[in-house]
């Protein structure tokens, strides 16, 4: 589904971040990204979703056939790709629902479909707010305006049920949750994955992982994945912390 | 990668004004120019009794002494007032009955402006008093308003049936020496609007009108004229669309409101008058002299969303003359391409207990100037009085300006003032997380903007605030391609 | 000369002596007075201040001596600059031995470097009047990478009955300097006289300049002062001004900022009791990006005074990433006070944060009673709010013993703790 090869990216006019990142992610799998911090694991998700600001040096991503790269932020929503947010947005002003309603109808266009009516629009926004257990009432407040910390990742889960992405990029999703509202999302991701879609987890700690189980776990340092292995790195990495690895790489 | 700001900008440009169009109608014109002579031609017209022309004639020997005014920040041509056609009458003038006896083409006309009459009837319920040009020419609704004793007619119907309600209100809040152009107005008006809400009344429907410029050439001049007895409430609401010209237009309008003891006036207005083109050439010039003046207990309300014009200079006002009486004003404007606004409210707290609210949301695209000017008031005798402000200004490109000139003078150490402003940039980050989601940058910004506005398009009639959006929408979105 | 008699501006100065040695500055402000009027409250910039009480009267020039030692502020370790109605006395004046620090009449400004520094600011016509007849006044100097060590304690005194006073300063501090200066403008029986100031100077690239204005003249004089500094780039602005004095003041400052990565900063305080009219006008000019500037002013009038605030940002166009914050904030302690206030903003550019806030009230209710229940009287639970609330501007001068000076005015004035 993604192919990520040889991928080079900097900062604008600055210092490069991603130092030949290679990666492939097949539907069905969850992938977790863990490293430390500066290691370049936002600016991967960044980079992925087509954020402004950075400068594609080298490399190539490949999104169920099409060059990812070229095409732009809506364009790479449109063909079913969804980014978490660390940081959520608040747009005053707009109501989560005709913010969801704009989203899904050109989604729906782009692939053809119809857009959906009042009355399916509204039982989705049903079914995916009780997938994260967020109040109906969240729904019609402004997008993330206002929203907790909580709230807001619960609404991020929220959007990804509304959209139902081919591959979604869950960054720091677990930062600043509490241990019952990181049930909840983890329970939210969870009833979401099928054999269809994919999963990418960007975390520096291992404890989402408890609730997500991934197929396989990449450790990223220093703009580059180091390691890759089974869940049970995960686990490795709480354990020893990420200095391990250097050590490690330094033997060899 | 992305959209830049280049590219709006360019877009923005593109984006022609989409109610351009020119209906084919004979008009009655007067020469062009004005003297005493034209004055009396106009009075002549409209079958007018003694006192009004006199009242006009006055209000020209006032402007003839009134210099026109200099403003810093904005600029134009000014107008030559002896090339203005000051009355030109649509050719057929007779009053319809009924819907259908409307001409075909006014109803074309009118679709164009996205206005549906029968829509409008049947859905809202809403009365329209639609002005071409200077003479009012369709009325509905009257029978039910009547039986209420609601009187909602044209200007000049209502001097001919209610000469001495006229009397009475015509230029006690806006006196006919009030300013230059309110001067001008006075002494050249047409036509316009004219509406009693009798004692205790609540009005059950919108009012609303819609003014159209029409004729090449013909300066317009309306008077609106809205009085609300002890007791009563009205929501008014006033829609404008010009056709595309080459050369600028004036429209110098005079809007006067009484609210008296335990009255509400609420007055929206959605103005789409054309505002030139993307090099800033033609367009209306907008020089609106809007008033109200509040009893004691009463309120006035007023709501505008402007996004036409070449210039725009307007502050509708309050006096918050008795006791306990509340002003409000809430404002969306937005300019593009060379437009430039100057726009704003003044809120003069003379009673106890007065209170008034200002939103002012102004959005700056293109290469335009968009000002807030405000004068918040606080006289000796306003005990206790309440004023909050809060402007803020969106900047959508870097070649636009956004200014604040708040006027805050207060003489009573009772009153209680907050104003706030904020000048910024539309936020990259809520752009970025709509595309995300898949919404295009087009529809991304007109949301963004739209939820900007939120606070001042919630206070418009349901009806209107679609239309709001949808202006702001074609304001600010190009047409794709 | 029946020109004079005409022209209001030139009888006001008629007797006025002028130096006899001439330069560009005074022969160019000399000449623009003769076109110039005394504004009216239709020019926008004077709209809320009238200046007919200062210009229907006469003023004289008075070059007197007085006993310097009120002024000094204690423990200030400064050097001491005195001026007299205006004039520079150096007899006066102790200055300490510092090479950072060159202090030469203002006459010595280089008239090419001063011409192209000021061109295309606008004059009113109290700064040129100011600059055709001033006798008296420094140009202070700080050298290139330079600090200098101790605070420059400017110390104006007015003295006399209907005098004029016309001091004129230019302070220049060259690439990577630094100073702190400290203007008192103080009177002593004086009667209905006129201070008529004008402050300028420049802070050239990645220098500081600190300056605090302190004006506590007697409530029958009047003070009008000029001030206009402009920076280069890096540099760092900051102005304090504290404002206790004069039947009429009126503080306009000007800060130009011409370059880069500047900062600026102005506070104010005014207090008014009495009849007296406190105007500050102030502007920023932001032409060039990547400048933050915040300016926080508060009034407290009281009796029958009027406040008056008009500050002003413009951020011109191309000049990006502008953070401007501006506050207002006015408490009216009696019914018979005033206050207009006038935040603006003028933004050509688009990536910039720019605020203003501006408040109006009287004292907070419900604090006032919450202080009386605690057994503080009325009058002291009052105080107490007043000091709080403009102890934050208060806060902003970090020269103790200037702040305990000034702590100390407000409690012999007011009886306001801090």
């Amino acid at each position: 589904m993604l192919t990520i090869k040889n991928l080079h990216a900097s900062v604008e006019e600055g210092a490069e971040i991603l130092k030949g990142l290679n990666m492939e992610v097949n539907a069905g799998e969850v992938h977790a990204i863990m490293g430390p911090n500066g290691a370049g694991k936002s600016t991967l998700a960044a980079v992925l979703a087509g954020k402004e600001g950075y400068d594609i040096t080298q490399g190539e991503v490949s999104f169920d056939g099409k060059d990812l790269l070229e095409l732009e932020t809506e364009d790479r929503a449109k063909e079913g790709m969804f980014l978490a947010f660390q940081y959520p947005v608040e747009i005053p002003g707009v109501s989560n629902i005709n913010f969801l309603k704009t989203a899904l109808n050109e989604i729906r266009e782009y692939r053809g479909e119809e857009a959906l009516n009042a009355k399916d629009f509204m039982a989705r926004v049903r079914k995916s707010s009780e997938i994260v257990n967020l109040d109906p009432k969240l729904a019609s407040r402004s997008v993330n305006a206002g929203f907790s910390g909580g709230e807001k990742k619960r609404n991020e889960i929220f959007q990804m049920a509304m959209l139902e992405p081919k591959l979604s990029i869950l960054d720091e999703t677990d930062s600043g949750l509490d241990i019952d509202a990181l049930k909840v999302v983890s329970d939210g991701v969870n009833k979401l994955r099928s054999k269809d879609n994919a999963v990418i987890i960007i975390t520096h700690y291992q404890r989402l992982l408890d609730y997500i189980t991934p197929d396989y776990v990449h450790v990223l340092a220093d703009g580059k994945i180091v390691k890759t292995g089974p869940k049970e790195l995960a686990l490795e990495l709480e354990e020893k912390g990420y200095d391990w690895l250097n050590e490690e790489k330094e033997t060899v | 990668m992305g959209y830049t700001e280049d590219e709006l900008a360019k877009d923005l440009e593109s984006q022609e004004y989409k109610f351009g169009f020119t209906s084919d109608f004979k008009a009655d014109r007067a020469p062009d120019g004005i003297n005493e002579d034209i004055i009396r031609f106009i009075s002549a017209k409209k079958e007018e009794p003694e006192w009004l022309l006199e009242k006009r004639l006055q209000a020209y020997k006032a402007w003839m002494q009134m210099k026109e005014p200099e403003w810093a920040h904005v600029h134009y041509e000014k107008p030559s007032f002896q090339d203005i056609c000051y009355y030109a009458a649509p050719e057929q003038t007779k009053k319809y009955e009924s819907w259908d006896d409307v001409d075909p083409e006014m109803k074309e006309t009118m679709s164009k402006l996205g206005i549906s009459m029968e829509e409008q009837k049947k859905l809202t319920g809403t009365a329209v008093d639609f002005v071409m040009d200077s003479v009012s020419v369709a009325t509905s609704f009257k029978k039910k308003l009547n039986e209420l004793g609601i009187i909602f007619c044209s200007f000049s119907e209502a001097v001919q049936e209610y000469p001495e309600l006229v009397k009475k209100h015509m230029g006690t809040v806006v006196p006919h020496q009030d300013n230059f152009y309110a001067a001008l107005n006075s002494a050249v008006f047409t036509d316009g609007s004219f509406c009693y809400i009798p004692e205790g009344v609540t009005c059950p429907m919108e009012l609303s009108t819609y003014f159209r410029i029409n004729e090449s050439g013909t300066g317009q001049f309306e008077r609106t004229l809205v009085v609300a007895e002890k007791g009563a409430y009205v929501s008014y609401l006033e829609g404008c669309t010009a056709p595309m010209r080459d050369e600028n237009q004036l429209h110098a309008a005079v809007v006067e409101l009484v609210a008296k003891e335990d009255a509400e006036i609420k007055y929206s207005t959605v103005q789409n008058w054309y505002p030139g083109d993307k090099d800033g050439k033609g367009g209306v010039f907008n020089f609106v002299t809007k008033r109200g003046l509040c009893e004691k207990n009463a309120k006035i309300s007023w709501t505008q969303v402007e996004t036409g014009s070449a210039v725009t200079w307007k502050y509708p006002s309050c006096i918050l003359k008795g006791d306990n009486s509340t002003g409000e004003f809430y404002s969306v404007a937005v300019t593009n391409n060379y437009q430039q606004a100057d726009t704003g409210t003044k809120m003069v707290h003379l009673g106890k207990n007065t209170k008034s609210t200002i939103i002012s949301k102004g959005i700056s695209a293109g290469q335009s100037e968009n000002s807030y000017r405000g004068l918040v008031q606080i006289h000796p005798k306003a005990e206790n009085a309440r004023n909050f402000s809060q402007c803020d200004s969106l900047l959508m490109t870097d070649r636009s300006g956004a200014h604040t000139f708040p006027y805050i003078e207060c003489k009573n150490n009772s009153a209680k003032i907050e104003h706030e402003a904020t000048t910024s940039k539309i936020g990259e980050d809520q752009i970025f997380y709509c595309k995300q989601r898949g919404i295009d940058e087009e529809k991304a910004i007109g949301l963004i903007v739209n939820g900007y506005c939120k606070e001042v398009l919630n206070k418009l009639p349901m009806e209107f605030a679609v239309e709001a959006q949808k202006l702001l929408e074609i304001s600010l979105e190009n047409s794709v391609g | 000369m029946e020109v004079a008699a005409e022209n209001k501006v030139l009888s006001f100065v008629n007797g006025w002596e002028r130096p006899t040695e001439e330069n560009a500055v005074r022969k160019e402000a000399l000449q623009a007075l003769n076109a110039m009027e005394f504004p009216t409250t239709r020019v926008e910039d004077w709209k809320y201040t009238r200046v007919g009480k200062i210009t229907k009267r006469s003023f004289k020039q008075l070059n007197t001596t007085i006993d310097t030692s009120p002024y000094i502020i204690e423990d200030l370790d400064a050097h001491q600059l005195v001026f007299v109605n205006g004039y520079y006395r150096e007899d006066l004046s102790a200055i300490k031995k510092d090479d950072a620090l060159t202090i030469q009449p203002v006459d010595r400004v280089d008239d090419a470097y001063y011409g192209q520094l000021v061109e295309d600011i606008d004059e009113n016509v109290f700064s040129l009047m100011n600059k055709a007849y001033s006798n008296g006044g420094v140009y202070l100097h700080v050298a290139k990478q330079m600090k200098v060590e101790h605070p420059i304690h400017m110390i104006h005194v007015l003295t006399g009955d209907e005098v004029v006073a016309n001091p004129r300063h230019f302070i220049r501090v060259e690439q990577g300097g630094k100073a702190e200066v400290v203007t008192t403008f103080q009177s002593e029986k004086a009667e209905e006289s006129f201070s008529n100031v004008v402050m300028e100077g420049h802070v050239e690239a990645n220098a500081h300049l600190r300056i605090h204005k302190v004006q506590t003249e007697a409530k029958n004089c009047f003070h009008i002062a000029n001030e206009l500094f402009v920076q280069d780039e890096g540099s760092q602005f900051l102005i304090n001004t504290i404002t206790t004095g004069s039947r009429l003041t009126r503080n306009g400052l000007n800060v130009i900022v011409e370059g880069e990565n500047c900062h600026t900063e102005m506070n104010g305080a005014y207090l008014g009791t009495d009849r007296q009219h406190l105007d500050n006008h102030t502007l920023i000019d932001q032409l060039y990006s990547n400048c933050t500037s915040s300016e926080t002013y508060k009034g407290v009038m009281d009796d029958k005074s009027v406040g008056v605030f008009n500050g002003k940002v413009i951020v011109r166009q191309d000049s990006q990433n502008i953070e401007a914050y501006q506050s207002n904030g006015n408490i009216l302690l009696s019914k018979e006070a005033t206050v207009n206030s006038k935040p603006e903003l003028e933004i050509y550019a688009d990536d910039v944060r720019c605020s203003h806030g501006s408040t109006t009230g009287q004292l907070d209710e419900e604090a006032l009673f919450y202080l009386r229940t605690r057994g503080i009287s009325e009058k002291n639970a009052k105080n107490l709010l007043v000091a709080a609330f403009i102890g934050d501007v208060l806060e902003k001068i970090d020269i103790e013993p200037l702040r305990k000076s000034v702590d100390q005015h407000f409690l012999e004035e007011f009886g306001w703790e801090f």
